[in-house]
């Protein structure tokens, strides 16, 4: 709901709202140039001195006018012909133009009407109330994504376009809501829909009919600063009758022009002061710092356009068209969506082809449809449940938790629970641990354990399918391809081989880097841009799946390296340590900006097991500025997988590798990493007080174990690992 | 235009006896380049002893904005209802304004004078821009106003 009224609104009205920022942005340098353009009055001067000082210099004066920039603008009559400038307070001559600048009120107009007059004006009214509904809706997304109002500042993970926007976002959005409301009040204003028309005091009956009492004599002209000056008219020369009027931030009165008496007064109105107010607030006429402020914020706007189409494109493209849908009250089995972005859509196609092919009837639809009295036929249900930020309900799936605990009694048809997230979030998947717990809770039969997919692994996704179809007793076997980035052609040009002696072959590739077109490289696209932690695809040789490794160089270094353990029976691990120097392989690359060493000076604690060490080894070959970094590396057996073994002493000499703890677990003694992390127990708690940084790779079971060990060796200082994990300080790359 | 009701206008100001007399006039007012937004127009009718007795047109949609017809609005306290029903859109710079009115004869050579207040946003106000009194001999003469008015002139 939330999300759609972000969407249709920021869609629709793109282009309105654009415009209206843009020309906002390019108004709001006006007032601060007028500030700072304009000759301000001397401390203390009164609007009498002044005025005395202008009448001196122009005898026809008609009207002084000061702006809330503090410009004193005169308009006189010299011999029938009209005059005006921009007067110097100091002398009362006039100093510069005062017509109006062409391009402010070209600008003006394009900003309030589009040049098309009130229907304009109502057009840009609605971009306004587009804007006002963004500004809200957007707001509400960022807390439901960062967990709660506490966290509006917390550190964004997930692809660029989404995080440029949220950043941009989160800073702006006061701002927008400021400038939108504030010209909805203006609206209202023009359209003489609020009570704010200036209250004008009745013209005095009695006037004394004398003229030429001197102005530098008037006693409220005396009594006025010129810093609350707005404007004084002069009566009409030779007409006795009539008198000076002057308007101040107070109000509006009539002077007598014989006698210099106070003839008539009266205050501005409430709803005068708030309008003048919101004016202010929305033009920063007055106010030129908040002006460029807002004008500022308001540039972001175009640039959350376009990054809020990518993301709008993005999620479109990742959720296919489900071709032969059975309706949910005839199909065998319920595969129901629980999808923010739309990916988990793709592998609910995937599924959905796969049972169509082994003759089921399946019906797929988001998990918000929730409704087990239409499934006649059904014999199982599906869920395939991506979480949304911290823990929440993904956007088709609102409402299903809801829906399950108003049910009387669970359904009869078995449930299989899938969770989709990412392991470096610290909720994983937790949406999907909530649904298969309250399904639990309720007596839902369960067709299979829970399981979960780590950052749409395909790998991942092809062993569930087989557990499935074991479950199911039909041979299913799930192909899903997440759409393939493009690919490059990568050339071996050296290999180490590693533990060819016990029988554990594993090695560290490095290709030469591929030749990126001008495109790539002015966009930083495919393998123009990369640094180690970041993930390399390979599609091995009679299979459509590709493999993700993590990458263990940078584009700097010149190479793609990356270190693989040959697995028993594994498709693409035993072609990749089967290649000679000149062999190739065709890659991707998939950006993982979660598990990147950063550019701060803050220590880096890495910790890794066997290839695991791939990409830690790769910060450390990067860490040219000898920022502190703490390795912790296990290994089977020293001389198996000792990987990097070589190049060690060398960084620890240079300065890139402060410490190295290493834990051979193959020997008399087994020694974990874990086990030599809580070895190092005190220098670790007092590494992470100081703000030092865990990043973890390697297998799931070591990971587990270094979380275990982490935890107790917080605990005494008041820190847990998911404290680390919300402030960014602990993040994993697991396999 | 509406001239039935611009009589009206101007007969409940005026209430003056045996008023079937009226005839059709043209005024036509012509603006100079000044270099700003449309301009609000005023067009109303003072006594011999210069007393506001009723509103002719009024250029200018918003009524937030008459404050800045000076005169008019000292002498009306900004009563739109003067203007109701007689309002039209302002004036561009270097445009014209013609309106025909059906207005009583004996409006004429009795001391009545024809005002004229002009605003631009941002520019100055121009109170009795165009100062006439309405006689017979008196029409299709030309007069420039003071600021923004080029010529004016009324045809019967």
């Amino acid at each position: 709901m939330i999300r759609s009224l972000h969407r249709w609104p920021g869609l629709v009205a793109l282009a309105l709202v654009t415009i209206l920022c843009l020309s906002g942005a390019a108004l709001s340098v006006f007032p601060a140039a007028e500030r700072i353009a304009a000759p301000q009055a001397e401390a203390g001067l009164t609007v009498a001195t002044l005025a005395d000082r202008i009448e001196a210099a122009y005898p026809g004066v008609e009207q002084i006018r000061r702006s809330p920039s503090g410009r004193i603008t005169a308009y006189w009559f010299d011999e029938g012909r009209p005059g005006a400038a921009v007067i110097d307070p100091a002398t009362g001559q006039g100093v510069a133009s005062a017509d109006p600048n062409q391009f402010q009120r070209w600008l003006t107009n394009l900003h309030r009407s589009l040049f098309l007059g009130d229907g304009g004006r109502i057009a840009m009214a609605v971009g306004a109330v587009a804007m006002l509904v963004l500004s809200i809706s957007g707001a509400l997304l960022v807390v439901r994504r960062v967990g709660g109002w506490r966290h509006w500042g917390a550190p964004l993970r997930g692809p660029l376009a989404g995080r440029l926007h949220v950043e941009i976002a989160r800073i702006a959005v006061i701002g927008l809501v400021l400038s939108s409301t504030t010209a909805l009040w203006m609206t209202a204003s023009t359209f003489d829909l609020l009570p704010d028309g200036g209250a004008i005091p009745a013209m005095p009956a009695e006037v004394s009919g004398e003229t030429g009492f001197a102005l530098e004599q008037m006693a409220t002209l005396l009594q006025t600063p010129v810093t609350e000056l707005r404007e004084l008219s002069f009566p009409y020369p030779g007409d006795a009758t009539d008198v000076f009027s002057l308007k101040t931030d107070r109000g509006t009165g009539y002077l007598d022009q014989g006698t210099g008496a106070l003839l008539a007064w009266a205050d501005l109105t409430g709803w005068q002061r708030v309008s003048e107010t919101i004016y202010m607030l929305h033009t920063g006429q007055g106010a030129a710092t908040l002006g460029l402020v807002l004008g500022l914020m308001a540039l972001g706007v175009p640039a959350m356009g376009v990054t809020g189409v990518l993301i709008w494109l993005a999620g479109r493209r990742g959720r296919p068209r489900i071709r032969g849908n059975q309706p949910a009250g005839r199909a065998e089995t319920i595969l129901l969506v629980g999808s923010e972005g739309g990916s988990t859509w793709g592998f609910a196609a995937t599924l959905h082809a796969a049972l169509t092919a082994a003759g089921q009837g399946v019906h797929v639809g988001p998990m918000s449809g929730f409704a087990p009295e239409r499934y006649a036929r059904a014999e199982r249900i599906i869920l395939l449940a991506a979480t949304y930020g911290d823990g929440a309900a993904p956007a088709s799936a609102k409402g299903f938790l809801d829906r399950l605990s108003a049910l009387e009694r669970a359904p009869d048809m078995p449930l299989a629970v899938l969770g989709f997230g990412d392991r470096s979030f610290p909720a994983y998947c937790a949406f999907a641990r909530d649904v298969a717990a309250a399904a639990q809770a309720k007596g839902w039969p369960a067709l299979l354990p829970l399981d979960t997919i780590d950052r749409q692994s395909p790998q991942d996704f092809a062993r569930w399918g087989r557990a499935l179809g074991e479950a199911l007793g039909i041979s299913l076997e799930l192909s899903h391809q997440p759409v393939l980035p493009k690919t490059a052609t990568l050339t071996l040009v050296s290999r180490r081989d590693y533990g060819a002696e016990v029988q554990a072959g594993a090695a560290i590739l490095r290709f030469a880097l591929p030749r990126a077109s001008l495109w790539q490289r002015l966009t930083g696209a495919g393998f123009a841009r990369f640094s180690a932690g970041d993930l390399i695809g390979i599609v091995p040789r009679g299979s459509a799946l590709p493999r993700l490794y993590s990458l263990a160089s940078a584009r700097r270094d010149g190479f793609v390296e990356i270190v693989v353990k040959k697995h028993a029976g594994g498709l693409c691990s035993g072609q990749l340590t089967a290649l000679e120097p000149g062999d190739r392989v065709t890659a991707f690359l998939r950006r993982n900006p979660g598990f990147h060493a950063g550019g701060g000076r803050a220590p880096l604690i890495l910790i890794g097991a066997g290839t695991g060490i791939g990409p830690l080894a790769g910060f450390i070959r990067s860490n040219a500025r000898r920022r502190p970094v703490h390795l912790f590396f296990g290994m089977r057996h020293a001389d198996s997988d000792f990987f990097y073994g070589e190049e060690m002493p060398g960084w620890q000499a240079e300065g890139r590798l402060t410490r190295l703890v290493t834990a051979v677990s193959r020997g008399a003694r087994p020694h974990y990493v874990q086990d030599a992390l809580r070895g190092e127990a005190t220098e670790v708690a007092r590494l992470l007080r100081n703000g030092a940084r865990v990043m973890v790779c390697g297998g799931r079971d070591m990971a587990a174990g270094v979380a275990d060990a982490l935890a107790e060796i917080l605990a005494p200082v008041g820190l847990t690992p998911a404290v680390l994990k919300a402030e960014g300080r602990y993040v994993e790359d697991v396999y | 235009m509406k001239p039935l009701l611009a009589t009206l206008a101007l007969t409940t100001a005026l209430t003056l006896p045996g008023l079937a007399m009226a005839r059709p006039v043209t005024f036509t007012t012509t603006l100079n380049n000044y270099g700003g937004d449309g301009a609000y127009l005023a067009l109303y009718v003072t006594d011999a002893s210069g007393t506001y007795v009723g509103s002719l047109w009024m250029a200018g949609g918003k009524s937030k904005y008459y404050t800045h017809l000076t005169d008019w609005h000292r002498a009306t306290g900004g009563d739109t209802g003067q203007v109701n029903g007689i309002t039209g859109a302002s004036v561009g710079a270097g445009r014209s304004l013609e309106i025909t009115l059906d207005l009583a004869d004996a409006l004429f050579d009795a001391g009545y004078t024809l005002h004229i207040d002009a605003a631009v946003e941002d520019m100055r106000d121009s109170p009795n821009e165009v100062t006439v009194p309405l006689t017979a001999s008196g029409a299709g003469a030309t007069v420039p106003g003071r600021r923004y008015i080029a010529s004016f002139k009324y045809d019967m």
